[in-house]
């Protein structure tokens, strides 16, 4: 007789404990992140695909055509090629593309390179009709981006 | 025609009573799907709806549309007539109960004497309606759905009925207004609490709403008695499940929270039914607010809570009330 009167109050009162978790949720700010229309911040950490770091003091890219990590890369997916040009010391760069559908992200040609000229990107929004749209040009890119 | 003449008056009165009633139905069906949605989305830190109009209120219209458009399957083997009988029956007689509910002192469709029976009654065919759905399916989660259902409600409709009853010894009426009447000065919450809290509970399990949705419990029945049913069969017993909401809560506020009775407005014989519908849809947010906090239980525990706690603290409060309107 004595547990039937205590069960019944322990359990109202994690009853009303419950609705007060409950009632307190209804009245915190949502979570849900509306992605198409609001995104988040990535952190600057991200691995996306490789990017040619653009460098403020110059205003390009550090490449020296070395090739290095064309070379390193596993998975072959790199290709670097230049031109020697009157009045440039060393090579200069005319061909960067990368072949995203076969890069592993392992990140060789990041550590590899002697200018740390390489960097990862925080792209991560990579949808696509076709193939071709992951051969990136990133020669191209590194004179667009701001 | 002069006959004609006679019943005219009448016939508008019933006309319009039944085009309200519809209104109801409907209208409620309708914010309380959006309510129930955006609710349960705001309890878990999700927005809910958000897509269709400004923070998704046409949400339900479009759902609506949706359900009428799709096509009405029968499964193999089921019994047709009746699989096709389910979902009207449980949704034609959420009306009736609509045309006694006083919704303030001039906004009622007829006081019965017998108000309080006839919503009892035609609220228990809903019941019927699940059984049929559940036994005409051919489908043994359906009939497993239609077996809990029964079983459920039988049990949870005599606390109801008792503690309805210890109210009606004191108002010595079966008629709403008179309900009404009697609880001008104090609310009978406040006389009788621990009726209303297994009112309460017992609408609840009446609704089969979580944590006593057992008829429909998707883990492990898919979707109970309605697991055959699509489009716009399966929309009728939702409409009927919000609609009988809507009366159980009008009955709570009817029998405990005084109808109509309020701060007075302007014009109150009408504007009554402000407060009226307030009410209601508190309980009703009462009834989203505990589906979205507590998980379902167990059928024993269901039975248990049902049979040990509820029918004997109905029958105390009962004797109690019936010893003290006799004292006193």
């Amino acid at each position: 007789m004595k547990s039937y009167f205590s069960e019944l109050f322990t359990g109202a009162w994690s009853l009303i404990l419950g609705l007060k978790v409950t009632i307190k949720a209804l009245f915190t700010p949502i979570v849900t992140c509306q992605y198409p229309r609001e995104k988040l911040e990535i952190t600057p950490n991200y691995r996306g695909h490789i990017d040619l770091v653009k460098f403020a003091d110059t205003g390009t890219h550090k490449c020296i055509t070395c090739g290095s990590c064309m070379r390193d890369c596993p998975s072959d997916c790199i290709v670097v090629d230049g031109e020697k040009r009157e009045g440039v010391k060393g090579k200069a760069l005319t061909v960067f593309t990368l072949d995203f559908t076969k890069c592993s992200l392992c990140g060789a040609c990041v550590e590899v390179c002697p200018t740390k000229a390489l960097d990862y990107s925080n792209e991560y929004e990579l949808a696509g009709y076709a193939r071709e749209d992951f051969h990136y040009d990133l020669l191209k890119r590194v004179e667009e981006r701001e | 025609m002069e006959i004609f003449y006679s019943i005219l008056p009448d016939l508008i009165r019933m006309v319009v009573c039944a085009v309200c009633g519809a209104a109801i139905v409907f209208g409620n069906a309708l914010v309380m799907g959006y309510a129930e949605r955006k609710l349960a989305g705001h309890i878990m830190l999700r927005p809910g709806p958000m897509e269709v109009g400004f923070h998704g209120v046409y949400q339900l219209v479009v759902d609506g549309l949706k359900l009428m458009g799709k096509q009405l399957v029968v499964p193999k083997n089921a019994d047709r007539p009746l699989f096709m009988l389910a979902p009207l029956l449980a949704f034609a007689p959420v009306f009736v109960p609509l045309l006694v509910i006083p919704f303030s002192d001039k906004i009622q469709g007829f006081d019965l004497d017998i108000g309080l029976l006839v919503i009892l009654a035609l609220a228990s065919i809903n019941l019927l309606a699940i059984l049929i759905g559940g036994w005409s399916s051919n489908n043994k989660y359906s009939l497993f759905g239609a077996f809990r259902a029964v079983s459920q409600n039988v049990a949870y409709e005599i606390p109801m009925l008792l503690s309805l009853l210890s109210i009606i010894f004191m108002t010595n009426t079966f008629s709403l207004k008179g309900v009404v009447a009697a609880q001008s000065p104090v609310w009978f919450i406040v006389i009788q609490p621990l009726a209303f809290l297994i009112y309460l509970v017992a609408i609840v399990a009446e609704t089969n709403r979580a944590p006593f949705d057992l008829p429909e419990a998707e883990s492990e029945l898919t979707a109970g008695f309605h697991t055959e049913y699509a489009g716009m069969s399966f929309s009728l017993f939702v409409l009927g499940e919000y609609a009988n909401m809507f009366i159980v809560c009008s009955v709570a506020t009817v029998f405990f929270l005084g109808g109509s009775s309020g701060i007075p407005l302007p014009y109150f014989e009408y504007s009554g039914i402000i407060w009226f519908l307030l009410k209601v849809y508190l309980l009703m947010f009462f009834l989203i607010w505990i589906r979205w906090t507590y998980p379902r239980t167990r059928f024993d525990q269901l039975m248990n809570f049902c049979w040990k706690y509820l029918i004997p603290f109905s029958l105390v409060n009962l004797i109690i009330t019936v010893v003290m309107v006799k004292l006193l």
